[in-house]
């Protein structure tokens, strides 16, 4: 049923770290290389060794520059670039999931991750028009939704050791950028991570309530001067002469010439 | 949003479709025999036309059966119940006009509310959507409504009926265009707070996750043909409002005259239809720097 539960017992999901991702694309790859063999319908390629190659992933990284604002009198702050990894955000009140006609959209009540049963998808494609963050893909190959699954077959799979029970990005990442668990318990690690670093909500103006957090990236330290030589160096003409002194004046003193 | 043409001609047929079975119902006109089967024809052609090729845009059309399950919360299954509901009672009101030449009025009636309840719930799919906020408005359904009823008169001869409802439903359609191209903005949904690091300053998309495009791209990123929007919306409101309503009035009614008014106001619809797919922009776009 495509009725959203009321409340689930767990709210399983991801922290993710804006501030250690380094935009390796590492979690990109074995997220598809985990889903493309494991639970429903592979992930397809298409024109995979062309120019224009393109496929399904269900999780990918974006990059943005972020100009902080230039202050005047002070030295323009350099911009910073952020990696942004994005998957789906398993949300509370899911707007994929009530849109769906065929009841294959829906989230559980029991951990609150939110899954497509493939084989009752009709590959309408609403579902991927009502999620605000583009973190369903319809497989153009199979002509059903796609989405992370949360790795469902990991975290609870007994097949594989301890440490492997956990989704395939969070086991991958090189910079442990990205973070799992039960966002309902206040004392999870993933929760007071979120308290500790102000964990903030993507689009909260959409009324989805994700699950998922992103912790801000830290404020960048500010460089010191570390050119100790350099105030022992004596300027290097500082008044010119002859000619060149008399043409820097002159110029100087043309409407807009540099002073 | 990506202008597929299976759903243009979906939502531009079925609608005149629905809009002719809604007058039919109400027994005007009330056609018996042979008239009353051309009538019924050219509206299931457009109702049954129109589904059919929505259904060309499913990745599963086999399993569409199962969307009739979640009327509960969804509008799709919404609309498709209201719509096979609709066509079996009109086909036996249609049968009674046709075969015995009576009218079954209260199945008439309830044939009508259906059509119009059908064309309601396909509206709703759009206006829904609060990842689309051009969409997301009361005109949304006021315009399907307003010209599904409008072409529905047109269809079935109605002219004095038609002529005051193409004029509401051209005027609905430029306060629906001007209020739109702002609701975007006034969405408050924004780069900074899709990415939330809009308090460290200026976000730009510095590079997407892949070199090439992707689902997503290609289904709600369409920056391309939004440029000679403007042009499209004074054809579309020329061919479908102005024209047609020039032409009827005009002119004395005959069928070339009744054909060219429809002729023209399908184009025009077509028209503001592409412009309603095209001119949508998906909060999604705001990842990829795009709109
Ligand atoms: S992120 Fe999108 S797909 Fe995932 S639960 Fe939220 S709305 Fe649905
Ligand atoms: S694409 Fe599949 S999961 Fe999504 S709304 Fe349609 S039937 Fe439901
Ligand atoms: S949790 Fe699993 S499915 Fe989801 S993004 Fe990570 S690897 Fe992919």
């Amino acid at each position: 049923m495509t009725e959203l539960p009321a409340s689930t017992a767990k709210k399983l999901g991801l922290v993710i770290d804006l501030d250690t991702c380094v935009g390796c694309h590492a979690c990109v790859v074995s997220c598809k290389g985990w889903n493309t063999e494991n639970y429903g319908a592979p992930l397809s390629d298409q024109n995979a060794y062309s120019g224009a190659a393109s496929g399904t992933f269900l999780n990918r990284v974006h990059s943005y520059e972020v100009q902080p604002p230039i202050l005047k009198d002070e030295p323009a702050p350099a911009a910073q670039l952020i990696h942004f990894p994005k998957s789906c955000l398993h949300c509370d009140d899911a707007p994929c999931v009530t849109v769906c006609p065929t009841g294959a959209s829906y989230k559980r009540s029991e951990d609150g991750i939110v899954l497509v049963n493939e084989q009752d998808c009709i590959g309408c494609g609403l579902c991927a028009w009502a999620c605000p963050y583009g973190a369903r893909e319809l497989d153009a190959k199979e002509g059903v939704m796609k989405k992370c699954t949360l790795c469902v077959d990991r975290i609870y799979n007994e097949n594989l050791p301890e440490e492997d029970r956990q989704p395939a990005c969070v086991r991958t990442c090189p910079s442990n950028a990205r973070h799992f668990g039960d966002l309902a318990d206040p004392e999870s690690d993933v929760s007071i991570l979120v308290a500790e670093r102000g964990g903030f909500d993507l689009m909260p103006e959409q009324g989805t309530k994700p699950t998922n957090k992103y912790l801000p990236p830290r404020p960048k330290d500010v460089e010191p001067e570390y050119d100790i030589l350099a105030p022992y160096l004596a300027p290097v003409a500082s008044e010119g002469k002859g000619f060149v002194n008399w043409l820097d004046k002159a110029l100087s003193a043309l409407p807009g010439g540099a002073k | 949003m990506h202008p597929a043409p299976s759903v243009i001609i979906f939502t531009t047929f079925s609608g005149l479709g629905f809009g002719l079975l809604f007058w039919l119902g109400i027994g005007m006109p009330a056609p018996t025999g042979w008239l009353a089967f051309v009538y019924f024809v050219l509206a299931y052609l457009g109702a049954v036309g129109g589904l059919l090729a929505s259904t060309f845009h499913l990745g599963h059309p086999e399993r569409a059966l199962k969307a009739f399950s979640q009327w509960k919360t969804s509008w799709l299954s919404r609309e498709g119940i209201c719509a096979v509901a609709t066509l079996l009672i009109m086909a036996l009101y249609g049968a009674g006009l046709v075969f015995f030449g009576t009218a079954i009025k209260p199945l008439g009636w309830l044939g009508a509310i259906g059509a119009l309840l059908t064309v309601f719930t396909t509206s709703m799919i759009y206006a829904q959507l609060k990842t689309v906020p051009r969409w997301k408005h009361w005109t949304t359904p006021a315009l399907f409504l307003l010209l599904s009823l409008a072409g529905g008169a047109l269809l079935s001869g109605n002219v004095g009926i038609a002529l005051p409802l193409l004029v509401l439903a051209g005027a609905l359609q430029a306060v629906a265009w001007v209020h739109g191209d702002g609701r975007f903005l006034a969405s408050g949904t924004t780069m900074k707070s899709a990415t939330g690091l809009g308090d460290i300053g200026e976000v730009r998309a510095f590079e997407p996750p892949h070199t090439g495009t992707n689902y997503l791209m290609r289904e709600f990123i369409h920056e391309v043909g939004r440029k000679h929007a403007l042009q499209l919306r004074i054809i579309a409101l020329g061919l479908g409002f102005v024209l047609p309503v020039l032409v009827l009035l005009l002119l004395t009614f005959n069928l070339v005259v009744a054909v060219i008014a429809v002729l023209s106001h399908v184009a025009g619809v077509l028209t503001l239809r592409w412009l309603f797919f095209a001119q949508a922009e998906h909060v999604v776009g705001l990842y990829y720097g795009k709109r």
